[in-house]
């Protein structure tokens, strides 16, 4: 299971990166794809769409099950990933590399890990 | 297999119809189609060769073991077709006028009063097609009923998390929420979990009952008067009714409402899916919201009324799946006030017996006394020898038998969720018990092979996720 | 007494003594003696196979199987060909569940996957479901499929089956949606109404063709003002139409749903009967309920699977869009037979004999005094008249002739007639309809 030193963690294995302060990226983590197993759709937000802290902003499915994708962040919606949205299993392939929206006007964060404390983590969660 | 578009050649038919007896009409250019419209070009016996390939791929309920948990898979009475095949059902127009279709009524009341009287409960609609659809009904009984005794506070449906998945996809449908409460370590509804759960906003529970862990909930008087008392009213999700028919009644341990599958309990077959039959039975006191039209009767004579106010409306058009209704009917008369019980005492002995001759091997979720299904877990296995539940699934379509249900319920990781039914006998469910005792030894020798599996069907394991990832939902005929 | 169970009473005192228990009935000791039912069910004891046959022979005999229809009004007479009825009741096909393991159900799945490609070829959209339980039932998933959280407004005609109607009405209360009927006026869908009520909230705009009154609509003209409003359009249309009426694609809606019991399907006192529901491209994951696709095996054989499950409820659960869990799926290979069967130019000839008769019989029948045509509107199979006499003594006396007569309305056209005429409608059996009819005002 691999996680990037730079980026920030939630509990629900979204990855948060922080284009600058009020500007981001989000995806899901390495152990997200791995449970979830081959991706097979995305239900995106819309652009323009406002998501909060903690709240689903979409789901994401494989053939045999659908899991809630929760934002990190409090904000707006600027993109959303129209080649991950194409092919969900570049998240398999590349979690990291797969943003899946950016959000814009970030207001408010919630409580995020580093890589360690996230890595950690999901070892107990095991 | 050729897809039916594949056996096509432009230019050949059938010849059905007579030439046209009066002059030709023609509707004006923008009304008319423009697109081409492109079906199959075949004779008769193109058509005849092909479903009868599509059949030779089919496994129906007498080509073999079917114990699909959930699902009761029992024998499908020949003579229950041939009735409702009758021109005096099959060829009758929903909207001719009462007195006559007096049989179809009187058909109908008299499938109410069988099923009132097997379940419990004082009236019946037929007109929900299909369990969810019954599950629909019943939950917007329900919210008619708190509305028409002014408490707007009701937003709340319980259900356990053995629930089967259509329960809270319905009671969102009806504008519920649903809570989750989670099962005892026994597989049963904790009390102390129900009590936190209910409150001023209990709308209702919704409970099958026995569950879908096989088990009976023995406690049910107790889970009615929570509910009751909290203001909340109780539904039953007849799809296990099998075990307990003629012995048990819901009505009798505190549900205001069931639904019922006739094409799981009452015989009727699946088709491959549909059409089933999913009737609403409920107390008095909901009798007025049932939805319309309702079979009326006024000096021996039978009609339909829509004339009533505090009806929730329909549920769809017409009186429901009434062929359907039908076999179900001939299926009542024919096992009877003996024979009713006598079928739910075999599903109940038939599953244990099974059971018993599996669990030295296989690990038996809730291990004890079981209804007509019992759970098991392939956690066991799989962390032993890799073997998963959908592995032994597979294995057994090798073996020419259905596989029992898998993964479901949820709470049991790896499960396989085996109901032999009421009809099937000793010697093939010691002869499915010998395969699955049989799969359990590849398990552990030849994994392998089972990750393999299935071998001699005619087709093997399916690319599911380029299914979904790039969906191909039609033919292209380009 | 009537029993299916294969074992013998000494087969299954072999099972109870593997277990350990004395009788069946200790199988249920677990079970508190409260709520188990004292003096066994109140019903009668049963019956053998002769003696059933006899008891529900004698009930369908107190039923009248009219010779001749000339009704309609959501379910319709047409002529089932026998392969159709051979076909659909094939073992197998009736008996089998829904086909969850693939790898052996490729005949069940093949079936609705030729189903949805001749559903998707009649409405000309993208992509059909493996259906819904009738073509009530389809009009509000339908619905529910265009609402989402900015627009939740939902526009009917009023021109839609009362059935239709009222099925749609108790869906949006159910869900607490707003539901908006757009007046009938002159027959047809009033477009100014439609019009000056659309806004923001609207999410979508619903109405069936031909409508209830047998009008060919200018759905084209209501798709128009919809979409100008950012509402999405459902058609629900009648499948024999379908062959040769504008199509939904052409009209522009996004949605087509309708009943499929035209397509094989006995009248069967109005079920098992047959939703079905196309849409396009775009609006695909948000089809309700089972979905055939195309895929292949490990050994790259091509296959037919159940796909995009993620959608439906035993994955999602409360968030799932809908509950439906079954389709229609007998009923769907009936529909599928018969329209292979028929073949595009049956198809057509159906459609356009059923259009043929029905001009004919209009033309006559309203050349009778009493019997106007009530709309100048264009219809199909299907048209409304005045009726001079007690429409109910009318029905008698049609009746004695083993006639069931057109449908008499209730609501804005009391005492007028919806007849219906297909091709199962002879040019005899409608000049003694005419014939009738004539008499009757001289009496």
């Amino acid at each position: 299971m691999r996680v990037e030193k730079d980026l920030k963690y939630s509990k629900t294995h979204e990855w948060v990166k922080f284009l600058d302060d009020t500007t981001a990226l989000i995806g899901i983590t390495d152990y997200a794809q791995e449970h979830l197993g081959d991706l097979v759709f995305i239900n995106m937000p819309a652009v323009g769409d406002e998501v909060a802290c903690d709240t689903p902003f979409g789901d994401i499915e494989s053939v045999k099950a659908v899991s809630d994708i929760y934002s990190p962040v409090e904000g707006v919606v600027a993109e959303v990933n129209e080649d991950v949205a194409d092919s969900p299993q570049s998240i398999n392939e590349d979690p990291y590399g797969s943003w899946i929206i950016k959000v814009s006007n970030i207001t408010d964060v919630s409580d995020l890990m580093d890589a360690e404390t996230y890595e950690r983590y999901c070892q107990e969660e095991e | 297999m050729k897809l039916i578009f594949e056996r096509s050649t432009p230019g050949l038919s059938c010849e059905i119809l007579p030439p046209c007896d009066v002059e030709a009409y023609e509707l004006k250019a923008e009304q008319q189609r423009g697109q081409e419209l492109r079906l199959p070009e075949v004779t008769e016996g193109e058509i005849s060769r092909h479903y009868t390939e599509l059949e030779s791929q089919t496994f129906g309920v007498n080509s073999g073991y079917y114990p699909l948990g959930s699902c009761t898979m029992k024998y499908n009475p020949k003579i229950n077709e041939e009735i409702a095949g009758l021109p005096g059902f099959a060829d009758i127009h929903p909207l001719q006028p009462a007195h006559t279709v007096q049989g179809c009524l009187e058909a109908l009341r008299l499938a109410e009063k069988l099923l009132c009287e097997i379940t419990g409960m004082d009236y019946m609609t037929f007109q929900p097609a299909a369990g969810a659809h019954g599950e629909f009904t019943g939950l917007v009984l329900i919210k008619k009923y708190h509305e028409s005794r002014g408490d707007k506070k009701r937003t709340k449906i319980i259900v356990p998390d053995t629930a089967h998945g259509t329960n809270p996809a319905s009671a969102t449908m009806a504008g519920f929420t649903t809570v989750s409460i989670s099962s005892g370590q026994d597989g049963l509804v904790d009390l102390e979990a129900l009590k936190a759960a209910v409150g001023e906003d209990t709308a209702g529970l919704m409970l099958t009952n026995p569950n879908t862990l096989g088990l009976f909930e023995k406690n049910i008087v107790e889970i009615a008067e929570i509910v009751h008392q909290a203001g909340g009213l109780l539904y039953y999700d007849g799809a296990n009714l099998n075990p307990v028919m003629g012995i048990v009644r819901p009505g009798d341990t505190g549900f205001d409402i069931v639904h019922l599958n006739l094409h799981k309990t009452f015989s009727t077959p699946h088709g491959g899916g549909g059409p089933g039959s999913g009737p609403v039975g409920c107390k008095a006191f909901l009798a007025k919201f049932l939805p319309v039209p309702r079979v009326e009767e006024k000096d021996g004579e039978f009609y339909f009324s829509g004339d009533y106010e505090n009806t929730i409306g329909s549920m769809k058009a017409f009186y429901g799946n009434f062929l359907v209704v039908l076999k179900a009917l001939a299926y009542i008369l024919t096992l009877g006030r003996e024979g009713i019980p006598e079928a739910a005492k075999s599903a109940v002995l038939n599953a244990n017996y099974m059971m018993k001759k599996l669990e030295d091997l296989y690990q038996v979720a809730y291990p004890g006394r079981c209804m007509h299904e019992f759970v098991l877990t392939a956690e066991p296995l799989k962390k032993k020898t890799g073997v998963s539940a959908l592995d032994i699934a597979k294995g057994l379509l090798d073996n020419g038998m259905h596989p029992p249900t898998v993964y479901f319920p949820l709470i049991v990781h790896e499960a396989l969720m085996v109901e032999p039914t009421d009809t099937e006998s000793k010697q093939s469910i010691d002869e499915a018990v010998k395969v699955y005792r049989e799969l359990y030894e590849k398990a552990c020798t030849d994994p392998e092979a089972l990750h393999q599996a299935p071998v001699k069907t005619a087709v093997r394991r399916l690319d599911e996720v380029t299914a979904a990832r790039n969906p191909i939902l039609r033919y292209n005929f380009d | 007494m009537g029993s299916y169970i294969p074992n013998s009473k000494a087969e299954q005192q072999k099972m109870l003594d593997f277990l350990g228990l004395a009788s069946l009935d200790d199988l249920y000791n677990e079970i508190p003696d409260k709520v188990k039912l004292k003096g066994g069910l109140n019903i009668p004891a049963g019956k053998s196979e002769l003696e059933v046959r006899r008891q529900m022979e004698a009930l369908a005999g107190k039923n009248k199987v009219f010779r001749t229809i000339f009704r309609g009004a959501g379910a319709y007479r047409h002529y089932i060909p026998a392969i159709v009825k051979a076909v659909a009741s094939k073992e197998r096909f009736v008996t089998a569940y829904t086909p969850y393991q693939p790898e052996i159900s490729q005949g069940v799945l093949q079936s609705i996957f030729e189903f949805q490609t001749m559903i998707c070829e009649l409405t000309g959209m993208d992509t059909a479901n493996a259906s819904v339980y009738d073509g009530a039932t389809a009009c509000a998933e339908a619905i529910t499929m265009c609402v989402d959280r900015k627009r939740d407004e939902v526009f009917v005609s009023a021109t839609l089956h009362p059935d239709y109607l009222r099925t749609v009405k108790t869906y949006c209360y159910a869900a607490g949606r707003k539901l908006v009927v757009v007046p009938e006026k002159d027959g047809v869908t009033d477009l100014a109404f439609l019009k000056e009520n659309l806004n923001e909230k609207s999410a979508v705009f619903l109405m069936q063709q031909p409508n209830f009154y047998g009008i060919i609509e200018d759905a084209e003209a209501c798709f128009k003002v919809a979409r100008e409003a950012g509402a999405k359009s459902v058609m629900c249309i009648n499948p024999i139409f379908a062959a040769i009426g504008k199509t939904p694609r052409e009209c522009g809606a996004d949605i087509a749903v309708g009943e499929g019991q035209p397509l094989g399907i006995s009248l069967s006192f109005g079920g098992p009967y047959l939703g079905f529901m196309a849409c396009v491209q775009e609006l695909t994951r948000r089809l309700p309920g089972r979905i055939v696709g195309q895929t292949k095996d490990i050994e790259g054989k091509r296959a037919f699977v159940l796909t995009l499950q993620a959608r439906e409820q035993h994955i999602r659960r409360e968030k799932a869009s809908s509950n439906i869990c079954s389709n229609q799926a007998l009923c769907a290979l009936t529909a599928a037979c018969y329209m292979s069967t028929m073949g595009p130019t049956g198809l057509k000839e159906v459609a356009n004999q059923c259009l043929a008769k029905a001009h004919y019989a209009a033309k006559h029948i309203s050349s009778l005094p009493g019997y106007e045509l009530v709309f100048d509107a264009e219809f199909f199979h299907e048209f409304v008249t005045r009726c001079p006499v007690d429409v109910n003594k009318l029905m008698a006396k049609l009746e004695e002739e083993g006639i069931l007569g057109g449908y008499p309305l209730e609501g804005p056209y009391e005492g007028c007639i919806l007849w219906c005429f297909t091709e199962m409608n002879t040019k005899e059996e409608i000049d003694r309809l005419v014939a009738i009819l004539k008499e009757g005002i001289q009496e």
